[in-house]
């Protein structure tokens, strides 16, 4: 499937990963067969609807998949020369927080009320590093300043409910990066966040890991966010990759119907509906008609074939390959990348 | 803080005087002549040492200002005079105050100690066999009349079995040893509703805070499970427990009375028991008083509790 070259710039490299939900409904697949890898100090991004499998590879890549009903059915995840799902559960809290670290989508809700900012970074950096608490302390005003929050001094005494939706996620990615992570995975980390304070915060993203050398690994259903952050990308339809390549690659020519579809419905200042040069009118916004498929009632075939207008018998009777283009780096699985690729 | 407690004590005040207007309203409610109450049953009295009586306790006077001067004595810590026993009501009620709250705290500690660790087990282990077991047993303590839990107590274990004794007092701090065998079976009986409540309300907020976002954080950050629990989960989990330890104060007095006339202790709540049969309405206006204000007490540490655990609480306005 996959080329891995264990070259040294390679962080993490996951292989085949497959998570399975028991749901009341049967055994349903989230992330089915997935592959792939993330170089040092680079942005990968993971696009898709919601229900794709996104979180679901995030979380699994930790080892935090909800069990039960979830359960990690195969795979693997090296990180280094160790394969995370082979490693005990306490080697396992090891790595969580310290060699990869995650923040997630709801500010609001993922720092604990109680405690105060100070206590939730320090916390992290007594744990990994072993730091007396005033080390810590220091540290986590160190690493509040760095992520651009005024008088840190004053912040770490702070309740998470005394900041503001922005800052509590740059609270966030200073608890997630306190320990200088190999791999730092942002799970849709702006969408809860207004349209300004989202560009603040991939900005922040971007230059701490610049710094810092941290491989991002962005999980968004946002493909502004992906053409502004990442260089590479995949898009993920029914816990499987579809289509994977560079990110100018990936906007120049999009191979798969799917991608197609989402960059479609991505609105544009100023477009037009086009079809007669005299018609000014605003384009209408398309969409992928039909929705994600529940876990249990992923097609055999293509799992987008139901919802492809290029469908043929051949997608549904057959899964299609991951297989190289013309592009470089860039790979697609559907049976029809020639006909798409007009 | 500071600001917070201040401010939440002085909102006592209203609430105390409301109290004891209720509370003098008993003096009013007697049936029959307060004069002849006063006195006691059993006294022939002519109108003519009535007409003193009333002059003495200011019963010529109106309501309000025969409230005025009541309050006023309370406030100074006179509450009148027991019927039976005539002596000041408040040297009655302090003796037997303490032995209640002795038993009060003890059954507060035991549904502590075991409610929410058993709480916490049991939504940890949600669905399995501790769940089961840990729920039935709570179940039952909630459906089972704390009275009637006493008398079976007093049956199997100091009837048949006679390991503890059924009945009786001792000072604890006289007998350490023989005021804890005393104790266990009242506080057993006493507590366990409050116990089993208790628990499965620990056990719902458990299960509510651990699919919290937060707590998948703490585990992102490679806390280990009893770090999750214990300091990310609990806390937050507390916050709706410490309301029910609050609402129990209350419970555990009035199951005082009844429990302490099972077992024969000489607490407040039996003393208020007989105090009513002997119609020494001074006893109960000054027991309801202190039963009240134990009430009110306990609130006001809930409060304070719940705004030390929940700094939301502690920062706002």
């Amino acid at each position: 499937m996959e080329t891995n070259s264990q070259s040294p710039e390679v962080v993490l490299d996951v292989d085949n990963l497959t998570t399975e939900f028991q749901t009341p409904e049967g055994l349903g697949r989230a992330v089915d067969g997935l592959s792939f890898n993330i170089n040092k100090g680079e942005t990968l991004g993971i696009v898709g609807e919601s229900g794709c499998g996104k979180s679901i590879t995030a979380l699994s890549i930790l080892r935090l998949v909800p069990s039960p009903p979830g359960n990690i059915a195969g795979g693997s995840v090296r990180l280094g020369n160790r394969d995370l799902m082979q490693i005990s559960e306490r080697e396992m809290r090891d790595v969580r927080g310290n060699d990869i670290s995650m923040i997630f989508q709801e500010p609001m809700t993922s720092l604990n009320p109680v405690l105060t900012l100070g206590y939730q970074i320090t916390e992290t950096l007594r744990r990994h590093e072993g730091l007396a608490k005033h080390e810590a302390t220091a540290r986590a005003i160190e690493m509040l300043a760095l992520v651009q929050i005024p008088a840190p001094e004053r912040r770490v005494k702070e309740f998470p409910h005394q900041l503001s939706g922005g800052m509590r996620q740059r609270a966030m990615i200073a608890m997630a990066l306190s320990c200088n992570p190999r791999v730092l995975i942002a799970d849709e980390p702006t969408t809860a966040l207004d349209v300004t304070v989202q560009a603040q915060v991939l900005d922040l993203i971007k230059d701490l890991q610049e710094r810092l050398g941290t491989a991002v690994i962005l999980i968004t259903h946002d493909l502004g966010v992906v053409a502004e952050t990442a260089q590479r990308v995949i898009v993920m339809y029914a816990g499987r990759k579809v289509e994977e390549a560079p990110v100018e690659s990936l906007f120049a020519n999009p191979q798969h119907p799917y991608t197609r579809g989402l960059l479609a419905s991505v609105p544009r200042l100023g477009a037009t509906t086009g079809a007669h040069s005299s018609d000014s009118r605003p384009a209408r916004l398309a969409e992928i008609s039909g929705i994600v498929p529940p876990l249990t009632e992923i097609p055999s075939g293509c799992a987008f074939a139901p919802r492809c207008k290029q469908a043929t018998e051949k997608c549904t009777a057959a899964q299609p390959p991951l297989e190289e283009t013309e592009h470089p780096g860039h790979r697609v699985a559907c049976w029809h990348t020639d006909k798409v690729a007009v | 803080m500071l600001q917070y407690m201040i401010r939440r004590l002085l909102q006592i005040v209203p609430v105390l005087l409301i109290v004891t207007l209720m509370v003098f309203a008993l003096m009013l409610a007697i049936p029959g002549d307060p004069a002849r109450a006063l006195v006691g049953p059993g006294e022939a009295l002519d109108e003519e040492q009535l007409e003193i009586i009333r002059k003495e306790f200011n019963l010529d006077k109106p309501v309000l200002v025969q409230y005025g001067i009541w309050l006023s004595k309370v406030v100074r810590g006179d509450f009148g005079r027991s019927s039976q026993y005539q002596r000041p009501v408040l040297d009655e009620l302090r003796t037997r105050a303490w032995v209640t709250l002795q038993f009060g705290i003890a059954a507060w500690v035991l549904a502590v100690v075991i409610a929410v660790p058993a709480g916490i087990i049991s939504a940890v282990y949600r669905g399995r066999a501790l769940d089961y077991i840990a729920t039935l047993i709570s179940i039952g303590g909630v459906a089972i009349p704390n009275f009637w839990f006493g008398i079976m107590a007093i049956l199997v274990f100091g009837v048949y079995l006679g390991w503890l004794p059924a009945q009786g007092y001792v000072n604890i701090f006289e007998d350490p040893i023989e005021g804890l065998r005393h104790m266990i079976l009242p506080v057993f009986a006493l507590g366990i509703t409050s116990c089993a409540l208790i628990m499965r309300q620990t056990r719902s907020a458990m299960l509510e805070v651990l699919a919290q976002d937060y707590v998948r954080t703490a585990r992102a950050k490679g806390m280990s499970e009893p770090v999750v629990i214990g300091v990310h989960a609990l806390r937050n989990a507390l916050l709706p427990v410490v309301t029910v330890f609050g609402l129990q104060t209350g419970r555990i007095f009035a199951g005082a009375v009844v429990i302490e006339t099972v077992f024969g202790i000489p607490g407040m709540g039996n003393f208020m028991v007989l105090a009513i049969f002997a119609r020494d309405f001074m006893v109960v206006q000054g027991g309801v008083l202190i039963m009240a204000l134990a009430v009110l007490s306990a609130n006001l540490l809930t409060d304070l509790i719940y705004a030390w655990l929940d700094p939301r609480i502690r920062y706002n306005d």
